[in-house]
C-alpha cells in the first residue's frame, strides 16, 4: 500500500491533522489508521458538554465536536481503516495489522504519531492492599457507564482529582452511585475549577487534599478503602487513617502519553512531557515524522489539541512537496523558573506561520505573578497572571516580525513581583 | 440575612465569594476580584441552572445507548428529575445528531436531544 501521508490515530489529533493537510493540499493521499472500530478517539465516552469554546465559540459534548471533524474528513474524501492497529512506525514505512489485510505495510512520505495518552494504573501507583474486582481507572469506569450502559459500582471513592475523576464522580451520581470521597494527594487539584464546582460542590461530595489511599480491602470485591492525611513529603501520617466502606475505586492519577511507536522508532523524547520533542511544525527529531495531541504532551481542552495537530497536518503536507528542507536560523526556547517544559523546544525561523504559540505548564501554584519572555537575557514580554496552576496549560503568542532579528533563545519564565 | 457561599468558575483563581440576601434580593457580593465573578454570583443565587448530559436506551441500533443532553440548561434542582425521566425513556434508530429524543423532559419545558448518532442493527 502507498500513501503520501500516513496518520497514526483517529482521535481529535488525528481527525484535525489529516482535514488541515488535505486543505493544504486536496491532491494528497492521506490515510488515517484508527485502531477502535470508530473514529473520534476518546471524544465518544466524554458526553459531557464544555468542548469547543475556543474552537465554534459553543459549547458541545465530545460525541458533537468529533462529528464536526468527521463530516469535515468526509467532505475532503480523506481515506481511513478501522480496526488497524499500527505495529511499528519507521522514517518511510508503516506496519499495521486487521483481520481483513492481516499484516501490511503502507509506504509513505510522511507520518503524523496521533496515539493520544493512556491512564496511570494501579500497578504504576504502588497502592498497597489486596486485589479484588472492583478498581478501575476512571476512564475505564467511564467507557463502560457511557458506551457500554454498565454501572461499575454503587459506593465509590475515587483516587486522583484530575478531569476524568471528577467528571466521574458526578456521572456515578447521576446514574445513582454514592460517591463518598475524592481523595487528592497534592494540596491542589490538577482539575479545573469549574469541574470541581459542577461535579463535586454541586452533589456535595467531599474534596480531600492531601490525602490518598493506603489500603485497598476485600476478597472478591472491594469492601472498604483507607485513606489517610499526608505531608509535605507525600507520606502517609500516621493516626489519621480512616476506613470508608465502599465497592468501588476509581484511579483519576495521570495520564501518560503512548510513545511506544515513537521510542522504537528511534524518535527523541523529552522527559518532562513523555512526548516526543519537536519544532514550530511539531515535527520530532525524525524528518517527516510528526506528532501532535496527547501522544506529544497532555492537554486539558481539546480545542487546543485541534489547534497544534492542524499545524502538525499542514507542516506534514508541506513536508511531503518541498523537496529539501531550507537551512534557517534556530532559536532554542528554554525554560526560566516555574516552567516544566514548553512546545515547541526549538524554532526554525524561516519555517513559522504567521504566530508562534509557545505553550508551557508551570511546576506549582503561582499567585500574583508574572510570566517572562526574554530574548537572549532581555525582557520581550512581562505579563501579569492572578494565578497559574499546573493544571491549566499557559500559553504566549509571539508575532513572526519580533523574531525577526531571530534571537539565538527564548527563555520563558515565571516572574515575583 | 443569609449568607451564601460560593466559588466562582470563570478562570483558576476560584475566589470565594459570599452572597449575602435578604429573603430573594442581593444585599452583597463580596469575595469576588472581578466583574464576572459578580455576574456569576448573582446568577447561581437566582437561578442556577446546569445542562444535564446523559445516555438514553437505544432500540434496535448498532448501539445500545446514545449520548443525549437537555437542549437548555434546567434549574439545578431539577437534574435529578431529569435524569429519572432520561433513565425511564427510550428511542428507535436510527438516531441522527439533535434529534429530539424528549420534548418536554420533567416537566421543565426542555427537550432532550442526541448527541451521537446511531445507524440500525
Amino acid at each position: 500500500m502507498k500513501a503520501e501521508i500516513v496518520i497514526v490515530g483517529g482521535g481529535p489529533a488525528g481527525l484535525a491533522a489529516a482535514i488541515s493537510a488535505a486543505k493544504e493540499d486536496n491532491n494528497l493521499n492521506i490515510l488515517i489508521l484508527e485502531r477502535d472500530s470508530e473514529l473520534g478517539g476518546i471524544l465518544n465516552q466524554c458526553i459531557h458538554n464544555g468542548f469547543g469554546l475556543h474552537t465554534f465559540n459553543e459549547e458541545l459534548t465530545g460525541p458533537e465536536y468529533a462529528a464536526r471533524f468527521e463530516a469535515q474528513l468526509d467532505d475532503l474524501g480523506i481515506h481511513y481503516m478501522l480496526d488497524t492497529m499500527v505495529l511499528d512506525v519507521a522514517s518511510s514505512v508503516v506496519t499495521a495489522v486487521n483481520s481483513k489485510e492481516g499484516v501490511f505495510t503502507v509506504e509513505c512520505g510522511a507520518i503524523v504519531l496521533c496515539m493520544g495518552c493512556r491512564e496511570r494504573p494501579r500497578g504504576a501507583l504502588n497502592i498497597p492492599g489486596l486485589r479484588p474486582a472492583g478498581v478501575f481507572t476512571a476512564g475505564t469506569a467511564q467507557r463502560l457507564v457511557n458506551i457500554e450502559g454498565y454501572m461499575p459500582g454503587k459506593e465509590v471513592v475515587i483516587l486522583g482529582s484530575g478531569d476524568i475523576g471528577l467528571i466521574m464522580a458526578r456521572r456515578m451520581t447521576l446514574e445513582g452511585a454514592k460517591v463518598k470521597a475524592v481523595c487528592e494527594l497534592m494540596t491542589y487539584s490538577g482539575g479545573l475549577k469549574r469541574n470541581i464546582v459542577q461535579c463535586l460542590d454541586d452533589f456535595d461530595i467531599p474534596l480531600l487534599l492531601s490525602h490518598t489511599v493506603v489500603d485497598i480491602k476485600g476478597k472478591e470485591r472491594v469492601t472498604s478503602v483507607v485513606i489517610a492525611e499526608v505531608d509535605e513529603r507525600s507520606k502517609p501520617i500516621p493516626g489519621t487513617e480512616q476506613e470508608i466502606t465502599c465497592d468501588t475505586l476509581l484511579l483519576s492519577c495521570g495520564l501518560i502519553p503512548e510513545n511506544e511507536l515513537s521510542r522504537s522508532a528511534g524518535v527523541k523524547i523529552n522527559p518532562a512531557t513523555n512526548g516526543p520533542v519537536v519544532n514550530e511544525s511539531f515535527e520530532t527529531s525524525i524528518p517527516g515524522v510528526f506528532a501532535c495531541g496527547n501522544v506529544l504532551h497532555v492537554h486539558d481542552l481539546v480545542d487546543y489539541v485541534s489547534e497544534e495537530s492542524g499545524r502538525a497536518g499542514r507542516s506534514a503536507a508541506r513536508f511531503v512537496k518541498a523537496s529539501k528542507a531550507e537551512e534557517s536560523p534556530v532559536i532554542n526556547i528554554k525554560n526560566g523558573n516555574g516552567v516544566r517544559y514548553t512546545v515547541p523546544s526549538f524554532v526554525r525561523v524561516n519555517e513559522l506561520e504567521d504566530d508562534l504559540v509557545i505553550r508551557f505548564r508551570s511546576g506549582n501554584v503561582y499567585k500574583d505573578n508574572y510570566i517572562s519572555v526574554l530574548f537572549d537575557g532581555e525582557t520581550k514580554l512581562h505579563r501579569r497572571k492572578p494565578i497559574i496552576t499546573p493544571g491549566e496549560m499557559e500559553q504566549v503568542i509571539l508575532k513572526k516580525a519580533d523574531l525577526a532579528n531571530a534571537p539565538s533563545e527564548i527563555l520563558i519564565e515565571i516572574t515575583e513581583i | 440575612m443569609e449568607k451564601r457561599e460560593l466559588t466562582c468558575i470563570n478562570c483558576p483563581m476560584g475566589c470565594r465569594i459570599t452572597v449575602t440576601m435578604e429573603g430573594p434580593d442581593i444585599i452583597a457580593v463580596e469575595g469576588n476580584t472581578c466583574k464576572r465573578g459578580f455576574v456569576y454570583a448573582c446568577n447561581e443565587v437566582k437561578s442556577p441552572v446546569r445542562t444535564v448530559t446523559t445516555t438514553i436506551k437505544v432500540t434496535g441500533g448498532a448501539s445500545d445507548r446514545v449520548s443525549c443532553k437537555t437542549k437548555d440548561p434546567v434549574p439545578k434542582d431539577k437534574i435529578f428529575e431529569v435524569m429519572e425521566a432520561i433513565n425511564k425513556a427510550s428511542c428507535k434508530a436510527p438516531v441522527a445528531i439533535g434529534d429530539v429524543l424528549i420534548e418536554d423532559c420533567a416537566g421543565t419545558g426542555i427537550p432532550v436531544v442526541a448527541t451521537k448518532a446511531v445507524g440500525t442493527a
